[in-house]
């Protein structure tokens, strides 16, 4: 029998006894930025026609909180596992590679959509969100996390200390995020800005997650899953590369 | 012959005939370091082995690269025939290792990491064997304790139970009684002995080198990443010739006919090296037309310590003939 599911129930084990700090707390800082920026913004910016301002930053919000801790959760636990040395027990198994990496992009996808969902269930409690389509939501979520859970991969196996880690996810992550249209729609920047954002791949994550909620996006979402998907394909490719090879783990 | 005759001949041939280990022409390059240079090793199942060697000598590169931990620059490694990388799977389902540092997953308990390293071998119904291992490694009152709360002896034992909950023939340990107390240390290698009458393969380095001597069959010794010395213990010691007299006189003169055996001074204590034994009655000869009284006399065999002291110091020399 494989070793795959206990890794990935090691990996889930792993965030859930700490779930106050994996899941409850990013929750609630996805909560106050809802509270703060719809209590600055609401009724002074026109998004869509017909939506609201809050209604319209909770899809964003809730897709943000997803990447950022599918991305914390694989690259937290690579990092304390290659700090501490217990990836040891993991590298002196039979496990193969690709089971190594599925274990921990899945449990990355499991907290992003934890976080998510937890953020939309609390949200929907106050707000009246539309869902038209589950699918393009769901879809969206999943391979946005999974490439954001590979993505966590590469920095855990690249960073060799803890400030390496925060400076990827504070320099690249964050910012990637924070100017993906999260906070506002793209047609509302200059073209220079447009255009650059058209460089960024979360834009397509959040168009595209937010399609699912009100079946208006600033790209077709068609064009935009094509986009995510690639990158994940690219970004596990890379992943798979680094971990066959054995890369910083396996000298 | 009956057919059951013929089989148990044969599983008791191609047991004999696999090797637990086999190291083959196995070089290590780290940039500009050569950490280990041809290395060459084969270790019979069932042996208690031991890899001596001073620090930074290669034997954790060694055995981390048995366990899949590094790879080889060139050459290959086989544990219980299979390739450490072709094979790597059954490989390390033969292998169980002990590593040096005490590392842990500070989110388990001691019972949550052993049933977790059980699930990566694929063994998921496997609480009878963790039970017994607890049992037997005096861990059953911190079954259910976090790993964070266990003392460095305790975590230790874990180490030694991790590496034992897929049954593995053939089990490293990497320095296992380093920072270890008296009495876990005997614990321990009383386990390791039991292991290794029960046919497990059992490969350690340690500093300890009589501890070595008291527990192992064969020792290999390196040096800055060569097998410098390969033999049994029995052997590397007979080849040092003669032994040492230790002697406390009255009066504390040595008579000047011993003075050119001295071989070192202790505390009130003469120590004279011989070559043969038949030299202690000139010794004792001597002592007499000196009118010495012996006080203490103890005849001191020569030990691993002395044999790794000699052969360290031997291609120490060469090296500096050879530079």
């Amino acid at each position: 029998m494989s070793g795959f599911p206990t890794l990935l129930y090691k990996e889930l084990l792993r965030f859930w006894k700490v779930g106050f700090q994996t899941v409850f707390a990013p929750m609630l800082s996805t909560l106050l930025y809802l509270m703060i920026f719809s209590h600055v913004l609401e009724g002074r910016l026109q998004v869509y026609p017909g939506v609201p301002y809050t209604v319209f930053l909770i899809p964003g919000l809730v897709m943000m909180a997803v990447l950022q801790n599918a991305f914390a959760n694989s690259s937290s636990s690579l990092i304390q596992s290659k700090i501490s040395g217990n990836l040891v027990f993991v590298l002196l198994s039979p496990l193969s590679y690709r089971e190594i990496f599925l274990a921990y992009v899945l449990a990355a996808v499991v907290r992003g959509l934890a976080v998510g969902l937890g953020v939309y269930l609390v949200t929907l409690g106050f707000f009246d969100v539309p869902l038209r389509s589950f699918v393009w939501v769901f879809v969206f979520a999943l391979i946005g996390s999974a490439l954001l859970g590979a993505l966590g991969i590469i920095a855990g196996i690249w960073a060799e200390k803890f400030d390496q880690l925060a400076a990827f996810q504070n320099f690249v992550i964050l910012p990637l995020t924070f100017l993906s249209g999260v906070f506002y729609t793209i047609h509302s920047l200059p073209p220079f800005w447009q255009g650059l954002s058209h460089l960024n791949p979360f834009f397509y994550m959040i168009d595209g997650f937010r399609y699912g909620f009100f079946s208006v996006s600033d790209i077709s979402p068609y064009a935009s899953l094509g986009i995510v998907a690639a990158c994940f394909l690219a970004v596990s490719w890379l992943t798979l590369r680094m971990l066959k090879a054995g890369h910083k783990i396996r000298h | 012959m009956p057919a059951a005759a013929v089989l148990a001949a044969f599983i008791l041939f191609t047991s004999q005939m696999t090797l637990a280990i086999e190291v083959k022409r196995v070089h290590k390059r780290f940039g500009g370091l050569h950490a280990l240079g041809a290395v060459d090793l084969e270790i019979g199942t069932g042996e208690f082995f031991a890899l001596l060697g001073p620090n930074g000598a290669g034997k954790t590169t060694l055995i981390n690269i048995i366990a899949g931990l590094m790879r080889a620059s060139s050459g290959s490694v086989r544990v219980m025939g299979y390739d450490v990388v072709a094979d790597y799977r059954e490989a390390r389902r033969m292998l169980g290792v002990v590593p040096q540092e005490l590392v842990f997953d500070p989110f388990f308990t001691v019972r949550e990491t052993l049933a977790i390293q059980s699930g990566y071998y694929g063994l998921r119904n496997n609480a009878a064997w963790i039970d017994e291992i607890i049992h037997h490694l005096d861990l059953a009152d911190k079954a259910d304790a976090n790993m964070r709360t266990l003392s460095g002896g305790m975590k230790r034992r874990v180490l030694v139970a991790q590496a034992l909950v897929h049954k593995p023939p053939v089990i490293v340990l990497d320095e296992p009684t380093a920072g270890v107390d008296v009495e876990l240390r005997e614990a321990l290698w009383r386990f390791i002995k039991q292991l290794n009458r029960n046919g497990h393969t059992i490969v350690l380095t340690t500093h300890y080198l009589d501890e070595a001597e008291a527990l192992c069959n064969r020792v290999a010794m390196l040096k800055q990443g060569r097998i410098v010395a390969l033999d049994s213990i029995r052997n590397l010691i007979n080849s040092i010739p003669g032994c040492s007299i230790r002697l406390r006189l009255s009066p504390d003169i040595l008579p000047a006919a011993l003075q050119s055996l001295m071989s070192s001074r202790e505390e009130g204590y003469y120590i004279l090296a011989i070559k043969e034994y038949s030299q202690l009655e000139n010794v004792m000869a001597a002592l007499r037309v000196a009118q010495a009284q012996v006080l203490e006399m103890q005849v001191l065999q020569p030990d691993l310590e002395e044999v790794f002291v000699k052969i360290m110091g031997n291609t120490r020399s060469q090296e500096s003939a050879s530079a």
